[in-house]
């Protein structure tokens, strides 16, 4: 081997360093007490907390009060009181959850987050708690446990990814609902996720857009797709249809959720439906799951029925959001159902998609895919559609279909590690009511597991995109990919590529595919 | 060893509380456990969708720790050391409890034998696990480490009994044939014998007030017995009815 050979070699070597290859995926930290104590989201105000039929401000007797909502929430709901009981503190969770990775503090290992709970509850409401509370780990009710609680039940994202591994399925997303319904019980909520909950009463979605502000996005997104392709693509709100779209609120501005929207018009048109989006509902997303109150999410969930009964659709279809799905497909029929006056003929609800992939079964949508040439794609699985959900009609269908369609329409596609995705993917960071500026810390820390995953594929496969089906997803990757070292549009939505793929009859891109068709056809001839 | 009619009186009264705190606990938290709704649909997904499905899922938990194999090896290979072992254990003991000794229990006797200390082995890395990983000595109060030495102390005395200092166990079946029966008899006094029952009452008593419950607790789990079907099947819990009647109202 010459000299020049040898320096050839050891420079391929160094572009794809092996340890960069091998570095384990997660932090294997020692748990570092209190690593995360300091970060700690504002509480909500008066006004909000009143609004969700919550006491502005902590009772007197809040003690009193907190421990009642327990006893209530343990009659209400088995998971609550179960998961309490029997978690034999085996560890098979406690290296987990990606803020644990991300943090090392131990209370975001879930049984250590769990714990916070279970110690207040061993010393209220069982033998061992109430006579020997030191041997078992009961403690008393006091104001640091509930300081304590508010930190830590607003350090999980409800993501689910404990509750795959433990051998009793104990999902501490259960636990933090409790403790949050009881939180908000005695006054004490969070800003973020109860102003949500009251600009989606108000003005019918978590961003408070107006029905004017909504008409007119619309309006320019109409203009925007006839520029690009020379077809009138309509983008209808308040209509009489067949389908009501409801869609996280972020596909009206946010990127690149907006792109998605593009997309599902697209798709729409090209199957010749007729839909609407709602302006009562203009909000897939129910943060009333997020702070765990069956009344709150039953209250946003029923204006989705009133908006296909107003509008007299047959079919309802969500657009690209984690927990909207979850809250669609598993809660929707029991919060607002029975949905008998919509066409039987469908699931109610229906994912985009789902609606998408049957559309690309029948030949009906048609696509050039070298659009999508230039990027080398993965899929994050968003953690509320992997483990909370399902499409199509078996189990792992969530993992299939937004997949297929991905390859339906680009070329280049490559998996993440094993143990990263599917049921075990990672969360973004920013689920669960924590996508907000006053946790940026935590959301940078939790994300970073899957940023790791992501860079591997990068240095492996050269990927460049990564795509997603989530609203939170996506505006967390635009926050936490450029502390990273990826760009802000890194993060795409899969009807994102769905667009640019797509070949619409009469358009722009048809003519000029027509033409290369041609003059290939010429070429050979 | 003699006879000793007080203790033969102590260990008989005490297994009578014992058995109906155990048989009773357990009969009232599996109450608490049924009538206590899960409102909604929560299967860890991907979840089967159909009832056979759960069945499938449930046995596959249950027998052979499906979601701790994905969780942790360790874990999963000293957890199956412990409750296999424990089974074929149980099924040898009941040799003590039945006469004619079923054929079943008689087949299982050799391997029963040598389950105590595998059984052993299990728990010893169990508590290594809570002993030596930190992350999992945060998670543990001293009642885990005290379960896990109880379970110790009836496995080594179990062991003790077979390999190192028999007891009279023909004493011993009469014993318990006899509290089946109401017609008590007396108790072989040998240490290691009485330790053992001991424990093991202990073993019966705290089991409805603990972490024990894990075993009848599972089958409730609703992220794990719940048929994956919330779009062709609407799931309303009684007390949610309620809700919606008294807002149309």
């Amino acid at each position: 081997m010459s000299e020049l050979e040898k320096n050839a070699e050891a420079a391929e070597v160094a572009e794809v360093p092996e340890e960069a290859l091998n570095e384990p995926l997660y932090f294997d930290m020692e748990p570092k007490d209190g690593a995360s104590a300091h970060i700690r989201s504002f509480p909500a105000v008066e006004e909000f907390q009143e609004q969700l039929g919550y006491p502005g401000e902590r009772p007197e007797n809040w003690q009193e009060v907190a421990l009642a909502k327990m006893d209530e929430l343990r009659g209400k709901f088995r998971s609550f009181r179960l998961f309490l009981d029997i978690c034999v503190k085996c560890g098979a969770c406690t290296d987990k959850c990606h803020y644990y990775m991300g943090t090392s503090d131990p209370k975001n290992m879930p049984v250590g987050r769990q714990d916070l709970l279970r110690s207040v509850y061993r010393r209220y409401f069982t033998l061992p708690g109430k006579w020997f509370p030191s041997l078992v780990g009961a403690r008393e009710l006091t104001e640091e446990v509930l300081d304590e609680w508010y930190t830590y039940y607003f350090q999980c994202s409800e993501c689910r990814r404990c509750s795959v591994f433990c051998p009793y399925g104990i999902d501490t997303a259960e636990i933090t609902m409790a403790a949050r319904e009881i939180l908000d019980s005695v006054g004490y909520g969070m800003k973020y996720t109860n102003e949500i909950i009251t600009k989606v009463f108000k003005v019918g979605n978590n961003l408070g857009l107006p029905k004017p502000a909504l008409e007119s996005t619309l309006e320019d997104l109409e203009e925007e797709i006839e520029e690009d392709t020379g077809v009138k693509v309509r983008l209808p709100l308040d209509e009489p249809a067949d389908i009501l779209l409801v869609t996280p609120s972020a596909d009206f501005f946010a990127e690149p959720h907006i792109d998605g929207l593009i997309g599902y018009a697209k798709v729409f048109h090209a199957a010749g439906v007729k839909w609407t989006i709602s302006s009562y509902a203009s909000e897939a997303a129910n943060f009333g799951m997020f702070i765990g109150s069956y009344e709150n999410m039953r209250r946003i969930a029923l204006r989705i029925r009133k908006a296909a009964i107003d509008l007299g659709v047959k079919r309802i279809i969500i657009g690209e959001c984690g927990h909207a799905w979850r809250a669609a497909y598993s809660f929707l029929n029991t919060l607002a159902g029975p949905f008998d006056f919509l066409d039987p003929k469908y699931p109610v609800p229906q994912h985009i998609c789902e609606f998408t992939w049957d559309l690309i079964q029948q030949g009906k949508l048609k696509f050039d895919k070298s659009q999508n040439d230039h990027l080398k794609l993965t899929f994050h699985d968003s953690c509320n559609v992997a483990r909370a959900s399902r499409m199509g009609d078996y189990p792992g269908g969530q993992f299939d279909i937004p997949r297929n369609i991905i390859k339906a329409v680009c070329n280049h596609y490559y998996e993440m590690p094993e143990g990263t995705t599917h049921e075990a993917t990672l969360c973004c960071g920013g689920g669960g009511g924590l996508l907000t500026d006053d946790l940026m810390e935590l959301r940078k820390k939790g994300g970073s597991p899957r940023m790791k995953a992501l860079k591997q594929v990068r240095d492996e496969y050269g990927v460049n995109k990564m795509a997603a089906i989530c609203a939170i997803c996506k505006a967390q990757f635009t926050k936490i990919m450029p502390e990273h070292g990826f760009a802000v549009d890194d993060i795409m939505s899969v009807h994102q590529l769905v667009s640019n793929a797509i070949i619409l009859p009469g358009s722009i891109q048809e003519k000029e595919l027509m033409e290369e068709q041609g003059q290939a056809a010429d070429a050979a001839e | 060893m003699g006879e000793n009619p007080v203790l033969t009186t102590v260990f008989a009264l005490l297994y009578y509380v014992a058995f109906a705190i155990f048989a009773g606990g357990i009969a009232y938290r599996i109450y608490e456990y049924a009538r206590t709704p899960a409102p909604l649909k929560i299967p860890t997904t991907p979840a089967p969708t159909t009832r056979a499905g759960v069945v499938w899922r449930m046995f596959k938990e249950v027998l052979f720790f499906e979601s701790l194999w994905k969780g942790n090896k360790w874990i999963w290979i000293f957890a199956q050391l412990f409750h296999a072992s424990l089974w074929l254990i149980l099924i040898r003991h009941a040799r003590y409890f039945i006469d004619p000794v079923p054929t079943l229990v008689t087949l299982a006797q050799p391997f029963g034998k040598y389950a105590a200390i595998t059984f052993v082995l299990g728990a010893l890395g169990l508590l290594a696990r809570r002993i030596f990983v930190p992350r999992v000595r945060y998670i543990s109060a001293p009642s885990d480490y005290l379960m896990l030495l109880m379970f110790l102390g009836i496995g080594i005395s179990g062991i003790s009994m077979t390999f190192v200092s028999p007891v009279d166990v023909v004493g011993v079946k009469a014993f318990f044939l006899g509290l089946i029966t109401f017609n008590w008899q007396p108790l072989p006094s040998s240490p290691n014998l009485l330790i053992h029952l001991g424990l093991v009452a202990l073993w019966m008593i705290i089991f409805p007030f603990s972490k024990l419950l894990h075993a009848p607790g599972v089958f409730f789990s609703p992220t794990r017995n719940q048929v994956d079907n919330p779009r062709e099947k609407r799931h309303v819990a009684a007390w949610a009815l309620e809700l919606e009647r008294k807002e149309s109202a």
